[in-house]
């Protein structure tokens, strides 16, 4: 638990001598309690109240960055179970597994593959992360080239993937200034591995065999100062894989049980052969607490479904996501094609552009920035309403687009129709479907 | 540091709802804990897949949708056999999609006279479900209910504007009511409230929360079913305590990202593949949320939906 605005105070000097730039030491205190002030800001705490109060304040589970620059991945740093309790935080990366088993082509295809695979949605660039590069055949020099031609090839972020100290530092001398998450420690070769994370500075994961093994190989490592941890229980059947998630996190959240509170690494790609299997499975670890994701390879077809899924697992359920507002070409329309509004909450914009791309006729969608509110709700909120529709049709140019000027405007916004006419002389306003699943019909009908 | 798991405190129970008659009914609910969180409690009944039959050929499905069922798409009957007898279907959801008064508008009697004849064919579990018209719905569903007397269905979307006819209905010829919220809890629970006063018994009962797939507000009711069974199962709710039925399928594969072909747009795979996929990962997402039934459509999404389920249920 965090302590309260008391308990800092008790650690604090107690001078009340401003310092920090509040009036007495209790003040400060309860700014820190609120998470509204850094504990630096007081030039005459101790050394031992310093580590209590900073050990207190960590997250319950610690966020770790893999990599450099701007493909750099952060995660763990979660708070709740429930994603409505408040957010999850930092999405779980994708990684790409790549073998140094596998000839120059493949590995040339692979890397094709994680640079292609980019989709944009709602204005969001969904792409994976990582590539995980292992070693499968031992040989230290061949893994150290693969990490080197990944590193030249790709801008990911990496993985290091050997249980060989030997096989790890090498790979390390041609990477360790990209950061890579080096997999893994285990009980065998935790103190060679730690040695080379803390020469190395970089994050590393360790693989255990069930939960309380996995505590007290984290516990070493924290006692070893080394503290950026990602954790595998090292199981891998579907309901054991599962139950650990959901321990980890709530041993992490409700426990405060601080050898657990890492971000997790899991395995889909070592629990089946089939990749339309592996792909359900990481669907399960996107929903249910997964840190990292390691598939076997990436297709679009799958990835693309996984990338949304996690786009809409981790959206802030406070903050609906929104579109730009702006004009929508949707089939190559021309000057006479139909005009519609809509709003800009994404949900709405995705219905009414599908429903219209089905409709095969060329239209305007015009999307009108109403703060991501859904139409019933933008109306209610006055946000979707005459004077506020009105001054946007009017500069968005869409007048200069089309020769006509009839304005197909959403069913749940019919009571706007006379306002529209008033504030948009000489055009005319048509009422629309209600609902998205009719508007291929009514637009089949529309003649300009 | 010692370890210990820890577990969450559990003080309600989802009620059990026993679907069908005979040899194949099907019970569903009783879960004592979080979805598949074993460790904590029990999960009596695993989660069942209800196979989709439209009443007409459907007309917007992509080819790998339609590929499973060529040659029983005109025939109703012959679809839910084909289910029940290649693809292995526990259930069979028949969608009334005819009668919709924006489409083909087809009349209750003749819509109620296709859900008899597919209600005599099988002898699995059948859900009914209309359009979400009330008036139309009222119309058919009580057509319906009366006609299959005896054959214990479940009928949907039972709504708060149509609920005490259809409900009443339901009641008189003892079928099970799935009510129709739209993704909001308190809604969810107030129409629980009202088909109770209505006397729909407990053991007849399931909650629709309104789902969709990935890609179109999933978030959505992913958290308002996480909502319900943490109300249900943490907070003494007695009136969310029912289990979920998700209509999964029908928003899926109604999207255009399941129609657009690899030609079109190569960075998004395979498109049968894709289909299934985001049906199956839909799927999977709704299931770890609480649902109870999934309605869902291809065999392939169904193989790997139903694995999953085995897998996270396995001793």
């Amino acid at each position: 638990m965090a302590l309260t605005g008391i308990e800092i105070f008790k650690l604090l000097p107690k001078t009340n001598c401003k310092e920090c730039g509040d009036p007495t030491c209790l003040a400060f205190a309860m700014k820190l309690a609120a998470g509204k002030a850094e504990l630096t800001l007081c030039p005459y705490i101790s050394d031992e109240a310093k580590e209590k109060l900073s050990e207190a304040s960590a997250p319950p589970i610690r966020p770790i960055t893999i990599g450099v620059g701007e493909r750099k991945l952060k995660v763990g740093g979660e708070t709740v179970m429930f994603r409505h309790e408040k957010r999850f935080e930092n999405p779980p990366g994708f990684a790409l597994l790549i073998g140094d088993t596998m000839d120059d082509a493949e590995v040339g295809r692979r890397l094709e593959r994680f640079k292609q695979l980019e989709y944009e949605r709602v204005g969001l660039l969904l792409r994976p992360d990582l590539v995980a590069v292992k070693s499968e055949s031992g040989d230290a020099g061949k893994f150290a080239s693969l990490v080197e031609k990944v590193r030249q090839n790709s801008d990911a972020s990496l993985i290091l993937m050997s249980d060989q100290p030997d096989v790890l530092a090498a790979g390390l001398k041609v990477s360790a200034e990209a950061k890579p998450l080096v997999y893994a420690a285990t009980k065998d070769n935790l103190d060679a591995v730690s040695a080379l994370v803390k020469e190395n500075s970089c994050p590393v994961a360790v693989k255990a065999s069930g939960l309380e093994e996995l505590s007290k190989l984290t516990t070493k490592l924290t006692e070893a100062g080394i503290n950026d941890i990602a954790i595998d229980s090292g199981s891998r059947t579907v309901r054991q894989a599962f139950e650990d998630q959901v321990i980890i996190r709530s041993a992490a959240l409700a426990k405060k049980f601080r050898p657990l509170g890492f971000p997790t690494i899991t395995f889909p790609c070592e629990m089946t052969d089939d990749p339309m299997k592996e792909a359900i499975i990481a669907s399960m670890f996107v929903a249910k607490y997964g840190g990292i994701i390691v598939l076997s390879d990436f297709r679009g077809e799958s990835l693309f479904p996984l990338l949304v899924q996690r786009m809409n697992i981790y959206t802030d359920p406070q903050r609906p996501l929104a579109t730009t507002e702006g004009i929508y070409e949707i089939n190559n329309p021309n000057e006479s094609s139909p005009v519609l509004l809509t709003t800009n909450f994404s949900l709405t914009y995705f219905i009414v552009s599908g429903e219209i791309e089905n409709s095969k006729v060329p239209a305007y969608l015009l999307v009108k920035d109403t703060e991501g509110l859904s139409v019933m709700t933008a109306w209610a909120a006055g946000k979707f309403v005459a004077d506020a529709i009105g001054p946007f049709v009017k500069k968005c140019g869409i007048a200069e687009k089309v020769k006509h000027q009839k304005l197909i405007i959403p069913g749940y916004a019919a009571a706007e129709s006379g306002g529209l006419e008033e504030e948009l002389p000489g055009w005319e306003i048509l009422v629309g479907p209600r609902e998205g699943a009719h508007i291929p019909a009514y637009l089949k009908s529309w003649k300009a | 540091m010692a370890f210990e798991v820890p577990k969450t405190a559990y003080s309600g129970k989802i009620k059990e709802v026993k679907l069908g008659k005979g040899d194949k009914a099907v019970t569903i609910g009783g879960e004592s804990s979080y979805p598949f969180y074993l460790f904590e409690g029990e999960m009596p009944h695993p989660p069942r897949i209800a196979m989709e039959v439209f009443d007409t050929p459907p007309e917007d499905w992509p080819e790998a949708a339609l590929e499973p069922f060529a040659g029983v798409t005109d025939d109703p009957v012959a679809w839910a056999k084909k289910c029940i007898d290649d693809y292995g279907a526990e259930m069979i959801c028949l969608q009334l999609v005819s009668t919709d008064p924006n489409g083909l508008d087809r009349s209750a009697d003749e819509a109620a006279a296709v859900v008899v004849k597919v209600a005599e064919a099988i002898d699995v579990p059948l859900i009914v479900w209309g359009t979400a018209n009330h008036e139309k719905d009222t119309e058919v569903l009580r057509k319906v209910c009366e006609l299959c007397e005896g054959k214990s269905l479940v009928v949907a979307p039972v709504e708060e504007g149509d609920h005490k006819r259809i409900g009443a209905a339901a009641l008189a010829y003892h079928h099970t009511v799935a009510a129709s919220t739209p993704i909001d809890i308190n809604l969810a629970k107030q129409l629980n409230i009202l088909l109770g006063n209505l006397g729909v018994p407990d053991d007849s009962l399931v909650m629709d929360p309104t789902v969709s797939g990935i890609g179109y507000g999933i978030e959505y009711c992913y958290s308002v079913m996480e909502r319900d069974r943490m109300a249900a199962l943490t907070q003494q709710d007695d009136k969310l305590q029912y289990p979920v039925i998700c209509n999964v399928a029908k928003e899926v594969w109604k999207v255009k990202e399941v129609k657009v072909s690899e030609a079109e747009d190569p960075k998004m795979g395979d498109p049968r593949k894709r289909g299934i996929l985001l049906e199956a990962l839909s799927s999977m997402s709704l299931l770890l949320a609480g649902g109870d039934v999934l309605i869902m459509r291809h065999p392939e999404a169904i193989k790997l939906v139903r694995e999953m389920i085995a897998e996270l249920t396995a001793k």
